[in-house]
C-alpha cells in the first residue's frame, strides 16, 4: 500500500510556491493538480506515438487507435457502463451536456417540461434553456433548501407527467452537497422522464456504477480527476445514443457520405466528429489509472477527515460563517466573512499562497437562492494535508485584521 | 489623497500587509455613492465585485463618484481618482494607468483576468473622456 503522505510529491507543481509562501491548493472543485505519471504520458504520446486516429494503415495511427481507445475501456471500467461503446469523448462536461441537449431537440415540443434545481452550475442550466428555445419546452428549477440541499418535496411536486428529462448535479460544486441522485433518478423514470447527471463534481471522490445508477446520461471532465483539461466523457445507455441524431457532422462520424446523403457511423464515433483530443485521452487513461493505484478508500477516509478538521477550524474563527449545511458533503467548503466582501478575503489569501475560490461559483441561481453575492470557496483533494487546513485557517485569521 | 502621497507611501512598504493595510484604508475613505446612483445602468460588472461609476463634466474637468462592494478594490479606485479626478479630459486620455499600477506593483489587479471590474472601468472612463475631448 503506498504511504499516505507521499501523495502530495506525485504532484510536481505542488513544491513551488505563490507571493513568496508555500502553495496551498484549494481550488480543486475548479480544477485539480495533475501528478507526473499524467505529465508524463501526454509527453511520451508526443514524442513516441502521436498520429491521428482510426484513419491511417500505419503504426503510429495504430498505436495511437489503441491508446484513444484503451482510455475509453478504463473510463467504461471506471464507471461501470456496460459497454464501451456508450463513453463518448467530449471536451468536457459542458460539451456532453450540450451534446445531449442538441440530439434531444427533436424529442421536446411546447409543454414539455425539464426539471433541474436552483443549485445547478451554469452549465446544467443555459443548454436546457438554449433546447426550450428550440423546442418550446420549459425549464423548471426544483428549490434548494436554506442547508443548499435539494427540496425533495419540491421536486415531486414539480416532477410529472409533463417533465421529459430531470438534469441534476451529483455534488455541487458551490456547496459541496451530495445529491441523492438514486432517489431522483428512481422517481423520474417512474415519470417516464429521462435523467441526466452532472458528475463533474463526484467523479473523483465517489466509485460508480452506471448499471446501478441506471441513468440515462452522465457527464464528467477529466481536469476535475487529476487529468488534463479539453476532455472528459459523456456516458449514456446504448440504446438511447443509438437513437439520438449526432451532435455534430464532420470525419470520423461517418460511414458513407454522398452528396445527396450520410450515413452515420456506429457508437461512439457518430458521436465524435473531427480529429478527437488523443493527447487528451492518452493523460485521462493515466489519469484512471493513478487512481486505481492509489489505496483510494483510505484516501477518502483521510479527504473527509480533513474536511471535517477545516470546517470546525473556520466555524471557531469569529465572523465565518459557513454557507450551506448539508447532512452529505464532498470537499467542498463555502463560506463568507463579516466585514469584507469574498473577493478581499480571496486576494489576501492569495498574498499568502492560499488559492481559493471566490465570487458565485457559475451558480448564480444558487447565490440568488440563498442570499448572498457569492461566497469563498475551499475546495479539497487527496494530496492536501492537514499543514494546508492551518494554513487556511491563520490565512483568514490574519485577512480579517485588514477588514 | 494626492497621488505623491501614494507613491512616497509606497516606496516606504516592505511587507505586503502593510500595502493592502494602506489599500484598505484608502478603500475606506472613499466616499460612498449615493445609493441611488447604483443602479444598473452605472454597473460595471466584474465577475467577482461589481463597480459603479458616475462621471461628469465640470467646468471641463471630469469629475468621477466611483464605488464598489469590496474593500481593496475601493482602495485601487481611490488610486485611479488620485489620477484621474477632476482632470482634463485629455490628460486622462493620455494618463499611462498602467504604467502606475506596475511602478505601485498593483498591475496584475487591474487585468482584465481578475474580474474585478476594474479594467472596464478604467476603459469607460477613457470612452467618457474620448467623447468629451
Ligand atoms: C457541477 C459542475 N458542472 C459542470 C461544470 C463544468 O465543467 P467543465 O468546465 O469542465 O465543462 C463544473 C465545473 O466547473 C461543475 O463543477
Amino acid at each position: 500500500m503506498a504511504d499516505l503522505h507521499d501523495i502530495s510529491s506525485d504532484f510536481p507543481i505542488l513544491a513551488r510556491s505563490v507571493n513568496g509562501a508555500p502553495l496551498t491548493y484549494l481550488d480543486n472543485a475548479a480544477t485539480t493538480q495533475k501528478p507526473r505519471s499524467v505529465i508524463d504520458a501526454i509527453r511520451h504520446y508526443y514524442e513516441h506515438y502521436n498520429a491521428n486516429v482510426h484513419r491511417a494503415a500505419h503504426a503510429l495511427a495504430d498505436e495511437a487507435t489503441a491508446a484513444m481507445e484503451n482510455a475509453r475501456a478504463k473510463i467504461q471500467d471506471l464507471i461501470g457502463a456496460a459497454e464501451s461503446r456508450e463513453i463518448i469523448f467530449t471536451r468536457g462536461t459542458t460539451e456532453g451536456i450540450n451534446l445531449v441537449a442538441a440530439s434531444l431537440t427533436e424529442r421536446f415540443k411546447p409543454g414539455d417540461e425539464i426539471l433541474v434545481t436552483e443549485m445547478e452550475h451554469h452549465s446544467n442550466i443555459v443548454p436546457w434553456q438554449l433546447l426550450c428555445q428550440r423546442s418550446g419546452a420549459r425549464l423548471v428549477a426544483g428549490a434548494v433548501t436554506p442547508a443548499g440541499e435539494i427540496d425533495l418535496d419540491d421536486f415531486h411536486a414539480k416532477l410529472g407527467a409533463r417533465t421529459k428529462l430531470v438534469a441534476v448535479s451529483h455534488v455541487s460544486n458551490a456547496l459541496g452537497t451530495v445529491n441523492p441522485i438514486e432517489t431522483l433518478i428512481q422517481a423520474a423514470h417512474d415519470q417516464g422522464a429521462m435523467t441526466l447527471i452532472d458528475g463533474a463534481q463526484a467523479v473523483q471522490h465517489f466509485d460508480l456504477d452506471m448499471r446501478r445508477l441506471d441513468c440515462d446520461f452522465y457527464a464528467f471532465s477529466a481536469h476535475k480527476m487529476f487529468g488534463p483539461t479539453g476532455i472528459g466523457a459523456l456516458y449514456g445507455k446504448a440504446n438511447l445514443l443509438e437513437e439520438l441524431p449526432p451532435y455534430q457532422g464532420g470525419g470520423e462520424m461517418i460511414e458513407h457520405v454522398a452528396i445527396e446523403g450520410t450515413t452515420y457511423n456506429q457508437l461512439p464515433y457518430k458521436f465524435e466528429a473531427g480529429t478527437p483530443n488523443i493527447a487528451g485521452a492518452v493523460g485521462f487513461g493515466a489519469a484512471i489509472d493513478y487512481l486505481r493505484g492509489l489505496p483510494r478508500q483510505a484516501l477518502r477516509e483521510r479527504e473527509h477527515e480533513l474536511v471535517r478538521l477545516a470546517l470546525s477550524r473556520l466555524k471557531q474563527i469569529p465572523g465565518v460563517r459557513i454557507i450551506g449545511e448539508p447532512g452529505e458533503r464532498a470537499s467542498i467548503i463555502s463560506f463568507l466573512i463579516d466585514g469584507g466582501h469574498a473577493h478581499d478575503f480571496g486576494t489576501l489569501l492569495d498574498q499568502q499562497g492560499v488559492a481559493v475560490r471566490t465570487g458565485h461559483h457559475c451558480a448564480m441561481p444558487l447565490m440568488e437562492r440563498l442570499g448572498v453575492p457569492g461566497t469563498i470557496r475551499a475546495s479539497f483533494a487527496l494530496y492536501n494535508s492537514p499543514a494546508d487546513v492551518d494554513r487556511l485557517a491563520a490565512g483568514v485569521e490574519k485577512a480579517i485584521e485588514f477588514v | 489623497m494626492e497621488l505623491d502621497e501614494i507613491r512616497d507611501a509606497f516606496a516606504f512598504f516592505d511587507a505586503w500587509e502593510d500595502k493592502y493595510k494602506f489599500v484598505i484604508d484608502l478603500g475606506k475613505d472613499l466616499p460612498d455613492l449615493n445609493e441611488a446612483d447604483k443602479k444598473p445602468g452605472n454597473l460595471v460588472r466584474g465577475c467577482q465585485s461589481q463597480v459603479w461609476l458616475v462621471t461628469e463634466l465640470r467646468g471641463g474637468l471630469m469629475h468621477l463618484a466611483i464605488d464598489s462592494d469590496a474593500h481593496i478594490v475601493r482602495g485601487l479606485i481611490a488610486i485611479i481618482l488620485a489620477a484621474f479626478q477632476d482632470r482634463p479630459p485629455a490628460a486622462i486620455r493620455t494618463f499611462d494607468i498602467d504604467g502606475l499600477f506596475a511602478e505601485l506593483d498593483l498591475l496584475r489587479h487591474l487585468s482584465p483576468v481578475r474580474g474585478n471590474g476594474l479594467r472596464a472601468m478604467v476603459r469607460r472612463i477613457r470612452q467618457e473622456a474620448e467623447l468629451a475631448a
